[in-house]
């Protein structure tokens, strides 16, 4: 039986419906930070997956992976200090309790 | 020639003006004046140096024979616009701008000779200095100018360097006012000076003199023969670049300037507005003046402006009370001389040598320079000893101030053309060229002359004679106390040095054989007296003096009595026949209410009102939807999905 396209997109499909679905319902901005790791991976792997399957001779989609690890492991470096600052003044981390910024 | 001494004569200056306006706060007050006046002294030298290896040296790029050449010591490419428009840059010699380089350092070093002691202690003085330097600078680029528009851009500069001096004491509001007015007036101007430069340059395709003055004819031909309402293009050239001359040399109606630039410190006003700038319009009209020459339609406007004017300020200053307005439409009535005098050097006649007019007037300049500058420093040390511009305040002062009254004197004579003082050689050339062009402008500037005797002795004696009781009175006061310190006194030797110098320079300035150092065409021009007009216009000098000290010598009432026998023509005068006025009515009324408000009232609410408008719409917009940011992240996500799915929908749609 031959691994096709369709078998790895599925699962980052199922992937990236997960992400969307903890990033809108969890409250705990932990959770929300690891939802949105989920989906930036499914999209990952989307690269990955059309480049090797449709560009076999082109590196853009491994490039855009890399490049996309490297953005998700800052933008979690940032996220975590936010969080934990956020922690440090309210000792809480429901994201429906910080509604201060805004306008 | 070397190249070095005349970049030195226009790089001290500009040097001097950068170093003091820079590091002048930092300088005591005496290092800057020593500075500046040590620099105009090396000016001064080496323009000497360069004017008489001019006259002088018989080297043969200079003078061919007995003619004087034109010789461009260098002339570099500065812009290059097209193929044949180009702004250069340069020093040109010729027998005028070698005279030139004569006068202007010699009344700019004597004025700064003089400042040390006028402006002692005055709050700026280090500023003024660098002013001073920066007025030189433009000045002497401006003689030397090698093209039209290199005269253009140092022309601008001597003006805003006039504005600059006019307003020096910038608290005083009617100095600011001055300063502005000059500036204005000047710029206005300028507009036609620059205009007549487009059309003369679009037909001629260049901006050099020397091209264009060596030959004029074949700046006529460029021209084709075109007209513009009845009159050729290259009359209209010239009539605009004259207005120029008219803005910068205060001919009627473009004269309002320079009374009221008389606020500006004295040494200021008998260099910039005595002596040498305001005589730029003279000397662009001469350094020009093969042009006008073509043209007798210019050089009739040129003439009549000049006639008018010289006996409308004539006029004036019979009236007026502060001596520095007296020797202000003085002068204006003196440039007006010079300007009849090149206007009346047209060749309408072929027996009469039509270089006299020209070099008459460049003689007049000269000489002019030197008395007049004398008489605005004469005056600058009466204002200094009596601390008032006007001659109500004086009277008698001969007793208390010797040296000033003799140097004013000789100035005095020598404006009145009194042989054998300067101004006498200089104004019979003058008549003579009038006489020789047409009998009425002789008799008309010949009238003018007259009353030029006339209004100068009435301020002379004024100032030195007309006894007055309270200066009497207060010499009384201080021999009863035995103290001497508050009467007025002769100026220290740092302002007399330059009013003893220049009266011995006006004292025989004439005897300078003229004709064969200025003429119109380089040749050598031997004048001779004409006994009929000098005699005449010595006579008639006489009189005018004779009169003017039957009225003026003793107190009396006379002069209040022949003033009020004709009251609404000396009221008309003494408020200079209200062009102040009418100038205001055409800007207030006309300009300022007819067009200006209309087009505020526009940009105001119409303009303004649209852009505000459409910020408050915004501002309103912004205020209704804010509520969208409300903080809660989720929120925001929710939305970002519904639109993007939204988008995702519709392009597939669109697409299937």
């Amino acid at each position: 039986m031959d691994i096709t396209l369709i078998w790895y997109l599925v699962p980052a499909l199922v992937m990236f419906c997960c992400g969307v679905y903890g990033f809108l319902m969890r409250r705990n901005m932990i959770a929300m930070l690891i939802s949105l790791e989920l989906m930036l991976n499914a999209v990952d792997i989307n690269f990955v997956v059309f480049n090797r399957y449709l560009y076999p001779g082109s590196m853009e989609g491994w490039m855009f992976t890399l490049f996309g690890i490297a953005i998700a492991a800052a933008e979690t470096a940032l996220a975590i200090a936010i969080i934990i600052n956020l922690f440090r003044v309210s000792k809480n981390i429901d994201v429906r309790d910080t509604t201060k910024m805004k306008y | 020639m070397d190249i070095t001494i005349p970049i030195l004569i226009l790089a001290i200056p500009l040097f001097m003006f950068i170093f003091l306006g820079l590091a002048g706060v930092k300088m005591s007050h005496k290092l800057a004046g020593t500075l500046g006046t040590l620099g105009m002294g090396t000016v001064l030298v080496l323009s000497y140096y360069t004017a008489f290896t001019y006259y002088f040296s018989g080297n043969p790029l200079f003078i061919d024979g007995t003619d004087r050449l034109q010789y461009e010591v260098f002339n570099v490419t500065w812009l290059q616009f097209t193929d044949f428009l180009s702004i250069k840059l340069g020093f040109l010699l010729d027998p005028i701008s070698a005279m030139m380089l004569i006068v202007i350092p010699t009344i700019s070093f004597m004025v700064h000779v003089y400042s040390l002691g006028y402006m002692h202690g005055e709050k700026g003085f280090q500023r003024y200095y660098a002013f001073l330097s920066l007025f030189s600078f433009s000045m002497l680029g401006l003689v030397v100018a090698t093209n039209i528009f290199q005269m253009y851009i140092f022309w601008e500069l001597v003006g805003a360097s006039s504005f600059l001096l006019i307003g020096f004491f910038y608290t005083l509001p009617s100095a600011v006012s001055a300063c502005k007015k000059a500036f204005i007036v000047t710029r206005f101007a300028d507009l036609g000076f620059l205009l007549g430069i487009l059309i003369l340059s679009f037909y001629t395709k260049q901006l050099d003199f020397l091209p264009m003055t060596q030959n004029p004819q074949g700046v006529f031909a460029s021209f084709g023969g075109a007209t513009f309402m009845g009159a050729s293009v290259l009359t209209w050239a010239l009539v605009l670049i004259f207005t120029g001359g008219m803005g910068k040399s205060a001919m009627l109606p473009l004269h309002i300037w320079l009374p009221d630039a008389m606020e500006g410190p004295t040494p200021v006003s008998a260099l910039i507005h005595a002596a040498t700038m305001v005589v730029a319009g003279v000397y662009l009209v001469a350094r020009l003046f093969p042009l006008y020459m073509l043209e007798n339609a210019a050089l009739m406007f040129i003439t009549v402006v000049g006639a008018v004017t010289a006996f409308y300020a004539a006029i004036v200053a019979c009236t007026q009370i502060d001596i520095k307005r007296i020797l202000a439409f003085s002068t204006i009535s003196q440039i007006a001389f010079m300007m009849v005098s090149l206007g009346v050097a047209a060749h309408n006649n072929e027996a009469i040598h039509h270089g006299l007019g020209f070099m008459a007037s460049m003689f007049h300049l000269f000489t002019h320079a030197m008395f007049k500058a004398l008489l605005f420093l004469g005056a600058g040390a009466l204002i200094h000893a009596v601390h008032s511009n006007n001659y109500t305040a004086m009277g008698g002062l001969r007793k208390y101030m010797p040296i000033t009254h003799i140097t004013f004197l000789i100035g005095c004579l020598a404006i009145a053309g009194i042989f054998p003082f300067a101004g006498f050689w200089s104004k019979d050339e003058i008549l003579v060229a009038c006489f020789e062009n047409h009998w009425f402008w002789g008799a008309w500037m010949m009238m003018v002359a007259a009353m030029t005797a006339f209004y100068m002795f009435r301020m002379y004696y004024l100032v030195f004679w007309w006894d007055n009781p309270d200066y009497e009175q207060r010499v009384k006061d201080l021999e009863a106390h035995g103290h001497h310190g508050a009467l007025p006194h002769d100026p220290g030797f740092a302002m007399a040095f330059p009013l003893v110098f220049l009266a011995l320079v006006s004292t025989v300035a004439g005897l300078i054989p003229f004709g064969q150092l200025v003429t119109f065409d380089g040749h050598e021009y031997i004048a001779h007296i004409n006994w009929p007009v000098a005699c005449s216009s010595v006579g008639i000098a006489v009189i005018s003096i004779l009169f003017a000290r039957h009225l003026y010598i003793n107190k009396n009432d006379n002069p209040k009595a022949m003033a009020d026998k004709v009251r609404w023509l000396w009221e008309a005068a003494h408020h200079r026949f209200y062009w102040d006025e009418i100038y205001l009515f055409i800007t207030r009324r006309i300009i300022f209410d007819g067009i200006c408000k209309p087009i505020a009232w526009f940009d105001r609410h119409i303009i303004d009102g649209t852009m505000n408008g459409l910020a408050y719409i915004t501002n309103q917009a912004s205020i209704a939807i804010k509520g969208f940011q409300s903080g809660k992240v989720q929120m925001y996500i929710w939305w970002y999905l519904i639109g993007a799915v939204v988008l995702g929908i519709i392009t597939a749609v669109c697409i299937l």
